[in-house]
């Protein structure tokens, strides 16, 4: 048997690793092997503080300070050709350093080129809306903002747009359990009827294979079909097996007619 | 007309059927089922295809209405996020007495895979269900013999709704 191991830090650090695992690593290159992205490189290291940057599967991941995010995305807009934004969000990170990465996916579709800008913020911290620059930007911020509590400044209309607008917790998290909360569990019961019908009502059934020996309001066992209801702890009646009476050889009533046929 | 007429007495009996009041008011209400045009994921598709020409529900009576007020039937059709639970119940409660539940899949009636914080693990934590059809999706088919299984029951059941309360108060 594989030794017990205490999984409280299970996201600082993996508990198990295989002997033969190998972690995979995707190649990179330096940004003076291309043409395009090393001008554009240059371009925006002459305006903001570059922390790295590199070339992955073919596109240039560029790393920023977080104050510099609108900055460094309008140079790329306005004089490198970045004119769409594809996708935007954050990745939580908070169990190894206490930060998200927020990223930014751009596409130039002329040079058809695309870069990832990157910027780590602390917890609690905030970031500056790109909306006027991108009007695709408005839902994929209130998308963040609702998966993992950043806020967003002057956002036209920062709410959650996923989770109802009186959920707690933000489910992207990796601190958020799958199966929810207590606040989640209960979430449509407290809405509809109150928490005084928490106890009628009952907790969620998360196990899909539960079956209640001595429920008969759901189904019954195959065999022993009781009334709906029905008290069955001190054992129930079975039902009696039928044959159809249409069938050629009565089983129940005829051996001789079987044995005719033979 | 006169050799038309049809001599009831000498016929073999008057034009009179005798039955209970029950029977006939469920005879009515078991065949003109009309469901809710309500669908909330893939189950959708099939409970639209189980009302097109091929499958024909309107044979059973059963024509889906776009009011709850003109519904009977309330057919939960695929998954139930939390968010949207409070609506389906508004939906139900708008409808008027007497009125039925079928939770169809896998997803209405327990959670189906999606064993998460956001899905409703069975919509009878929300809503009375008087038939759970399984299947991801139930084919047409399957609808068809829940609707028919649901018209099996109203036709057993009190035609006096207050005394079937009774196994729902739970949730009522």
């Amino acid at each position: 048997m594989r030794k017990y191991v205490p999984k409280d830090s299970v996201q600082k650090k993996a508990y198990y690793t295989d002997r033969f695992h190998v972690v995979p690593s995707v190649p990179t290159q330096d940004v003076s092997t291309d043409e395009i992205f090393s001008k554009q490189l240059e371009i925006l290291s002459s305006k903001v503080e570059i922390k790295s940057a590199y070339i992955q599967v073919g596109q240039m991941r560029v790393e920023i300070n977080h104050q510099d995010n609108y900055k460094a995305i309008e140079i790329l807009k306005n004089e490198c050709g970045y004119e769409m934004m594809s996708e935007m969000s954050a990745v939580d990170y908070l169990a190894k350093d206490g930060t998200f990465e927020v990223f930014y996916q751009l596409l130039n579709l002329k040079e058809r080129k695309r870069v990832r800008v990157v910027c780590r913020i602390e917890q609690g911290l905030a970031v500056e809306s790109i909306v006027p620059l991108y009007k695709a930007a408005n839902f994929a911020e209130r998308e963040m903002f609702d998966m993992f509590g950043i806020v967003v400044n002057n956002h036209p209309f920062l709410k959650r747009i996923i989770m109802p607008d009186d959920w707690e917790g933000h489910p992207l998290l990796k601190t958020y359990p799958l199966q929810g909360d207590e606040f989640a569990s209960w979430y449509e019961v407290d809405k509809i009827f109150g928490k005084d019908a928490r106890e009628a009502i009952g907790p969620e059934n998360r196990d899909p294979a539960r079956i209640d020996r001595y429920d008969t309001k759901r189904f019954s066992r195959v065999g022993r079909e009781v009334p709906f209801g029905a008290d069955i702890s001190n054992g129930e009646p079975e039902t009696p097996i039928e044959y159809s009476t249409t069938f050629l050889v009565d089983y129940n009533a005829s051996q001789t007619q079987l044995e005719d046929r033979k | 007309m006169a050799q038309h007429q049809v001599n009831y007495a000498s016929a073999g009996g008057l034009p009179v059927a005798l039955t209970t009041v029950d029977h006939l008011i469920n005879w009515g209400r078991s065949n003109s089922l009309w469901p809710l045009t309500y669908g909330l994921a893939c189950c959708a598709i099939e409970m639209m295809a189980s009302g097109d020409s091929r499958y024909d529900f309107d044979r059973f009576g059963t024509i889906f209405r776009a009011s709850p007020r003109q519904a009977d039937v309330m057919i939960l059709a695929g998954t139930l996020s939390k968010k949207h639970a409070e609506f389906a119940r508004r939906l139900y409660d708008q409808m008027t007495e007497p009125k039925w539940v079928i939770s169809m899949g896998s997803c209405a009636n327990t959670g189906g895979m999606f064993n998460t914080y956001a899905t409703v693990q069975g919509v009878d934590r929300i809503v009375p269900v008087d038939i759970y059809l399984p299947g991801c999706a139930p084919r047409p088919e399957t609808l068809q013999y829940a609707l028919m299984m649901l018209q099996k029951k109203i036709r057993k059941e009190s035609a006096n709704m207050n005394k079937n309360k009774k196994q729902n108060l739970r949730l009522i």
